[in-house]
């Protein structure tokens, strides 16, 4: 997200889901809506049966990978070179915007010197992508008339994660696809409320509505509102508490709803991590491999249990309400006032309406928002006072950068920090599959779901599995620099050669404990999608 | 969609409609009821049931009201004698091949048919004949078939194939016998089914339901609760139907923003976590290995004298927190809000960037 908050002004979609069926040429990059956001694929599907012409790079073939015009398998983990790629194209032929380039967007020089390096036949060796496949999607996205970029974790979840979303913005600007209705770029966010916990300021370096600790005004405002003095220097991030507790010098950690444990990469550090905290409060629905570091753990209450909002990821803000009592008797929201009253600092609420009332006072672009509005009408943020509409597409007119433009930023190809090689052939890859949600503790304890897809499997190419005299179903053992798991084979050609999938529902089989230490320096988003293993056939004999 | 507008006269009132719509999406927008089985919003208009049929001037036979296009002056009855006694003639002819066991049919209240059957005094006894004597089918995890009730509508035909294009289910077999199903009537063409329930979720009468949900009570006997789901990033809404304090179903909320009655299998079948039996129901604390049951009042005073303890000797700096995007808005601001002024440092992340 400091991706897109870098080239356009906010870390968010630029448009809304329902503007999606009118889309002309979708460009699907790093995402598999059909599995992982179903109803978001709902919408895309419509857009292709209006016509729509697709492109996907991703290197699975996926459901809309085989309906796709143009498919651009990349190998993981070339992303930059890719868009590099798309824009010497676009230069090359003069098929860019070049009245919006001048009017709206600052730094293309930059770019257009950088891209000069990415000839196609260099990309074509990257990526691995044919060069006549190249020149095919830049002509057909840069002709378009309203073209969307749907983008997914695949683009975020590397170590140059912020720096991909910047080169997807470079392409959208270079051909002025952004801020008209269906026109513009959608990331599809993983979790329900990720877009409401980066704008309401849990992070270490922000404030709620991402206003910067280091801004003097910011923080004298919630100085004010909050009665204590406010540090300007920033926080440690999730991954340095962890690191400083390795290194004994962060004791205390309380835990709101999180697995880090299971969902982290490289599990083993985190685990040893955890371990050595003096002090552990987690605060959970169920146990997960999390808790059994915890000194203390709180029971949390499901979305059924209480009232609130979630953000969706077209920046839409709506209501959760309560259906039962809360099974342990507290509300999440209710267990932290209790503990802060605890602990001295007053935190009375009689219903978390109040406590929005307060993120609307604090909080610029949630301004307008109210519960008694959410009753009436669904608004998406900016939001600004309580007679603002709401904003269905971003900047119609300017970016919310200084001076209003937009920002090309020149990037080069890094690639993954860990790369196939002779002792680890293969390149992993993780995600979700549509029956199963992140850590399963949710979607594992449904009956039907655990009967449908009751274990992990492994997928393969054929060609792959041929070599290996692997049949699908074969137990195999998958191992990285880092760990090792058992699991079973599914041969199939939605992996690549050379490409292998895992999920990371199943506890009983990590692929977390496979995935590298590497991170993206400016967001600390873990490589997940890409690190180096190798596959070992298992005895016959062998049983889970 | 073209916006300009034009007029049509509806059960005598002139009434502006947009140009591009149909006499059932006029007369919807202008408050007008017309009876419909086979129509669904997220559907293209069909009319295989003609329970929308309306009687328009000049014209000598009913039109369908959710097939035909507005046109300018058009003079539209909606509840003329015809269209009540053809209406009827239709519930009479659909009854003549159903159960009628609406008395122990989970559906019952929720029915369609029900309903129209109710409001035009129809008892299902006007038709002798054949009527089909299927087996229920339960091989789906999620749905139960009782191809009995069916009244081939087409709409989890439709939904199957033109919305979630899974092509699990179409027609089969002909004639009197054709009904919809899967390929070769057997379950191992599930192995394309998304498990989504969007068939369950257009059925108009208790052919297809949600398997959980049976035996749990009717709609009449549950609390709906309107909320956003809590798996994917989309922010689909949906009701929680609740009974003695139990969320026994999911069910689709129509006029979501975001889906429109549309859900997926986690959406809508997702939700037994809510009570599953290893739901962590009091405050534990460690003690050597094993974590023992304690009081709220009693978790509190730990936490709040170890978290004192290490920031007296150690700063504020050497304790921080992880906040949740699973957690509301609220609770997330709460954790920023807690972080800032109870421990007084700005050591606080989300999973936002994982």
């Amino acid at each position: 997200m400091a991706g897109l908050a870098t080239s356009l002004g906010a870390g968010a979609a630029t448009n809304s889901l329902a503007q999606m069926p009118e889309i002309d040429t979708l460009f699907l990059f790093g995402s598999n809506p059909t599995e992982a956001h179903p109803i978001v694929s709902i919408y895309l599907k419509k857009a292709l049966r209006n016509g729509a012409k697709l492109i996907v790079g991703d290197p699975r073939k996926t459901w809309m990978a085989k309906r796709s015009d143009v498919w651009l398998n990349l190998s993981p983990g070339t992303n930059i070179a890719m868009m590099n790629g798309l824009v010497h194209a676009i230069l090359k032929n003069g098929w860019e915007n070049k009245e919006f380039i001048k009017n709206r967007t600052e730094d293309f020089d930059a770019l257009r010197e950088k891209v000069k390096e990415y000839n196609l036949k260099t990309v074509e060796k990257i990526t691995g992508v044919p060069k006549q496949k190249i020149i095919d999607a830049a002509r057909m996205y840069s002709h378009a008339d309203k073209a969307m970029i749907v983008y997914g974790l695949g683009v975020t979840e590397h170590r140059t994660g912020t720096e991909n979303a910047m080169a997807i913005a470079n392409l959208a600007l270079v051909c002025g696809h952004i801020g008209r209705p269906s026109t513009g770029i959608m990331a599809l966010r993983g979790q329900n409320n990720v877009q409401g916990a980066s704008d309401l300021g849990p992070a270490p370096n922000i404030l709620p509505g991402y206003q910067p600790v280091a801004n003097a005004d910011a923080r004298a405002k919630f100085e004010k509102a909050w009665n204590v003095p406010i540090l300007a220097a920033s926080g440690l991030k999730s991954v340095e508490m962890l690191d400083m507790a390795c290194q004994g010098k962060f004791r205390g950690l309380y835990i709101m709803g999180e697995d880090p444990a299971q969902t982290d990469p490289n599990s083993h550090e985190v685990r040893r991590a955890l371990k050595s905290l003096k002090f552990l409060v987690v605060q959970d629905i169920f146990h997960t491999e999390t808790t059994q570091y915890a000194d203390v753990i709180l029971p949390g209450s499901s979305f059924a249990e209480k009232d609130g909002t979630f953000t969706n990821g077209e920046r839409r803000i709506q209501r959760v309400r309560k259906a039962i009592e809360p099974v342990a008797g507290l509300a999440d929201w209710q267990i932290i006032c209790r503990i802060a009253n605890r602990m001295g600092y007053p935190m009375k609420y009689n219903h978390p309406s109040e406590i929005m009332d307060e993120i609307a006072s604090l909080t610029p672009i949630y301004g307008g928002i109210s519960y008694d509005r959410l009753e009436r009408e669904s608004l998406q943020w900016p939001c600004p006072t309580k007679d603002h509409p709401g904003t269905k597409t971003l900047y119609t007119d300017l970016f919310s950068r200084p001076g209003g433009k937009a920002k090309f930023v020149a990037l080069d190809h890094k690639g993954s920090g860990e790369m196939p090689d002779k002792e680890y052939p293969f390149a992993l890859i993780t995600g979700r599959i549509r029956e199963h949600y992140n850590n399963g503790s949710m979607s594992r304890r449904v009956p039907g779901i655990m009967e449908l897809v009751p274990e992990e499997h492994l997928e393969l190419n054929p060609a792959d599995a041929k070599k290996m005299k692997l049949k699908s179903d074969d137990w195999v053992s998958v191992s990285s620099r880092r760990g090792k798991i058992k699991v079973r084979v599914r041969v199939t050609s939605r992996s690549q050669r050379g490409n292998v999938f895992l999920t990371f529902h199943f506890p009983e089989a990590l692929s977390n404990f496979l995935t590298s230490e590497h991170r993206d320096p400016i967001a600390g988003t873990p490589e997940y999608k890409s690190c180096a293993v190798k596959i070992e056939k298992l005895p016959k004999s062998y049983q889970a | 969609m073209s916006n300009k507008k034009i007029k049509i006269i509806l059960n005598g009132v002139k009434t502006a409609c947009d140009k591009d719509d149909t006499v059932f999406n006029a007369a919807k927008k202008a408050g007008v009821f017309i009876p419909t089985l086979c129509h669904d919003m997220r559907l293209e208009p069909y009319g295989a049931c003609r329970m929308c049929s309306v009687e328009v001037k000049g014209v000598s036979r009913l039109l369908p009201a959710c097939s035909t296009p507005v046109s300018e002056g058009m003079d539209v009855r909606t509840e003329s004698r015809t269209v009540k006694r053809v209406r009827k003639r239709l519930v009479s002819l659909l009854l003549s091949n159903h159960p009628n066991d609406c008395m122990r049919c989970e559906t019952s209240g929720a029915c369609k048919l029900q309903n129209l059957a109710y409001e035009y005094k129809v008892d299902g006894m006007e038709y002798g004949g054949e009527r089909w004597k299927l087996p229920i089918r339960q091989a789906n995890p999620f749905i139960v078939y009782e191809p009995n009730k069916c009244i081939v509508c087409g709409r989890c035909v439709r939904i199957c194939n033109e919305i979630v294009m899974a092509g699990t289910i179409d027609f089969t077999g002909r004639g009197f016998n054709t009904v919809p199903d899967t390929a070769f009537r057997v379950a191992r063409t599930l192995s394309i089914c998304e498990f989504c329930g969007q068939c369950v979720s257009t059925c108009p009468t208790g052919a297809l339901t949600d398997k959980k949900a049976r035996g749990k009570g009717r709609v009449h006997e549950m609390k709906r609760v309107k909320t956003t789901c809590s798996y994917c990033g989309t922010g689909c809404s949906f009701y929680l139907n609740v009974k003695d304090d139990k969320v026994v179903r999911v069910s689709s909320d129509f006029f979501g923003p975001v889906n429109q009655g549309d859900l997926c299998v986690k959406g809508r079948y997702g939700y037994d976590f809510i009570h599953s039996r290893d739901r962590i129901k009091t405050p534990l604390v460690k003690r050597g290995d094993k974590f023992v049951k304690t009081s709220w009042d009693r978790a509190f005073a730990i936490i709040a004298s170890n978290f004192e303890k290490i920031i007296k000797r150690h700063g504020s700096d050497s304790v921080g927190a992880f906040s949740s995007s699973r957690c509301t808005n609220e609770e997330n601001f709460l954790l920023a809000k807690f972080v800032r002024t109870v421990f007084k440092t700005n050591n606080v992340d989300n999973c936002a960037r994982v």
